[in-house]
């Protein structure tokens, strides 16, 4: 039933996901710190922007990311003049547009959840004599643990969905960037359903368990706290 | 519908619906309208991957007539009850370009292919689109596929392969001699070689009656008659009725 091709859409898909969550922790954690704490005036400005790739179809960030990694698109020249692949029909291209595609899946628990804490902890902590990082890892991350599992479990079920954008970036290459949505379409165009369930079942299943992950630790966490 | 009488001056307008060949899309934008004139119905269009529309029709797609990029799923859908039995048609034989936007790379025996230096060649998906599927013959034919294998990119459709090369992310591509052709006035047409016939099998494309109605009968007829057969050839095709050497 499953084409060889299918099992490595499969780790393409995995890996993608993974490495996509990882820059998003990066990358996510300072800026959801940032607009958690911060008192500047404009900052619904960054709010607004963070929150775009929930509302925007994803064939318009696949089309903007197509003309910018184009030869004449700021990307697309960045490359060149880094003297390095091109990010179009690439991995690490994919990996730039699910980033910006699932950015605010990551971004948007991690910042609730640093609101949530409060400056009580933090300054009692500075009283004592803690660094602003040494508090921010000794105190902030651990006590932000549901906000982290749903950021990073939330990311990777978001990227795993992902279809729009790789198909305008991606280029269906086989190995490279054929991930699953893409595989599954291909057999629901060339009929060939039984592949097309296999697949699409798979993910259904996993999506399930990985959101049933996140509710479910979620309680404990909240009943510990309680 | 009282209404549209009026407008159009016609006793019985309808819309016809077309599901069309992604290479075939432009060119029938532009006969659409001469039918529209002449016979009061209006046409609506949908555009795709003839694998694609042929999934959907299978699944209960609303379509009056499918004009299709080979002649091989119109058959089915005859065969499978699907179409109206007898009504395929050929009405267009395709043909195949190497194409780059930029001047001068593609010479006129496509040696690019065997000895360029190009990152990307971009295809349809030879899975979905019969346009993919000569391209691979093509490359096949030429003993590069196994070689250039690796720097295929696939659009979905003969339109978003055409589209890669447009936006400059792959340097070439096998595209539809139509969309060249079409696409010839709107900006600078880069270089190109038309691929002979003999590297991959015809690209006959046929028609098909999908819902039997009036209107639908003389969209058919229209494509047909030999005024629209001639501007199809001028749009890139060959026409299927001459036999080819």
């Amino acid at each position: 039933m499953l084409f060889e091709s299918d099992i490595t859409a499969l780790w393409i898909t995995l890996r993608l996901a993974l490495i996509t969550v990882l820059v998003l922790l990066v990358v996510g954690t300072p800026l959801a710190w940032w607009l958690a704490n911060t008192r500047w005036r404009y900052k619904a400005l960054i709010e607004a922007a963070v929150a775009l790739p929930l509302v925007l179809p994803p064939t318009v960030i696949g089309f903007y990311l197509l003309v910018a990694m184009g030869p004449e698109g700021p990307l697309g020249q960045l490359t060149n003049w880094l003297g390095v692949e091109p990010l179009a029909f690439s991995f690490t291209g994919l990996v730039l547009g699910s980033v910006v595609y699932s950015l605010p899946f990551v971004v948007h628990p991690l910042q609730s959840t640093f609101s949530g804490i409060g400056r009580a902890p933090l300054e009692v902590a500075a009283t004592l004599g803690a660094r602003p990082l040494d508090r921010f890892f000794t105190i902030v991350m651990p006590l932000s643990r549901s906000g982290y599992l749903t950021a990073a479990v939330l990311g990777f079920a978001h990227t795993l969905g992902e279809f729009g954008v790789v198909l305008m970036i991606g280029g269906n290459i086989p190995g490279q960037t054929q991930v699953l949505s893409i595989a599954i379409y291909d057999h629901v165009e060339s009929l060939e359903y039984a592949s097309a369930h296999w697949l699409a079942g798979l993910l259904l299943v996993f999506s399930f368990l990985l959101l049933l992950l996140v509710y479910g630790l979620n309680k404990r966490f909240d009943m510990v706290r309680v | 519908m009282l209404m549209v009488s009026c407008i159009t001056g016609t006793v019985q307008a309808a819309e016809v619906i077309v599901a069309v060949a992604a290479n075939f899309t432009q060119t029938l934008e532009k006969l659409a309208p001469e039918f529209e004139r002449l016979s009061g119905h209006s046409v609506t269009i949908v555009s795709g991957a003839t694998g694609r529309h042929y999934a959907q029709i299978v699944n209960g797609a609303p379509y009056d007539v499918f004009l299709a990029a080979d002649a091989e799923v119109t058959r089915r859908l005859e065969e499978e009850g699907r179409a109206v039995s007898g009504s395929s048609a050929a009405y267009a034989t395709g043909r195949l370009a190497l194409w780059s936007r930029t001047e001068g790379l593609v010479d006129v025996e496509g040696k690019v292919l065997m000895e360029g230096d190009f990152r990307r060649l971009s295809i349809a998906n030879p899975r979905l689109a019969p346009y993919g599927q000569a391209a691979v013959e093509v490359l096949t034919a030429l003993g590069q596929y196994e070689r250039l294998a690796e720097r295929l990119v696939q659009g979905e459709n003969i339109a978003q392969a055409y589209q890669f090369v447009d936006s400059g992310n792959a340097e070439l591509g096998l595209v539809a001699y139509s969309q060249i052709v079409g696409n010839a006035g709107n900006e600078a047409n880069g270089s190109y070689w038309l691929i002979p016939e003999t590297l991959h099998a015809p690209l006959t494309q046929e028609l098909v009656l999908l819902k039997d109605s009036a209107p639908a009968r003389e969209f058919i007829a229209f494509v047909l008659q030999p005024s629209t057969l001639e501007l199809i050839v001028a749009s890139g095709y060959g026409n299927p009725h001459v036999v080819r050497e």
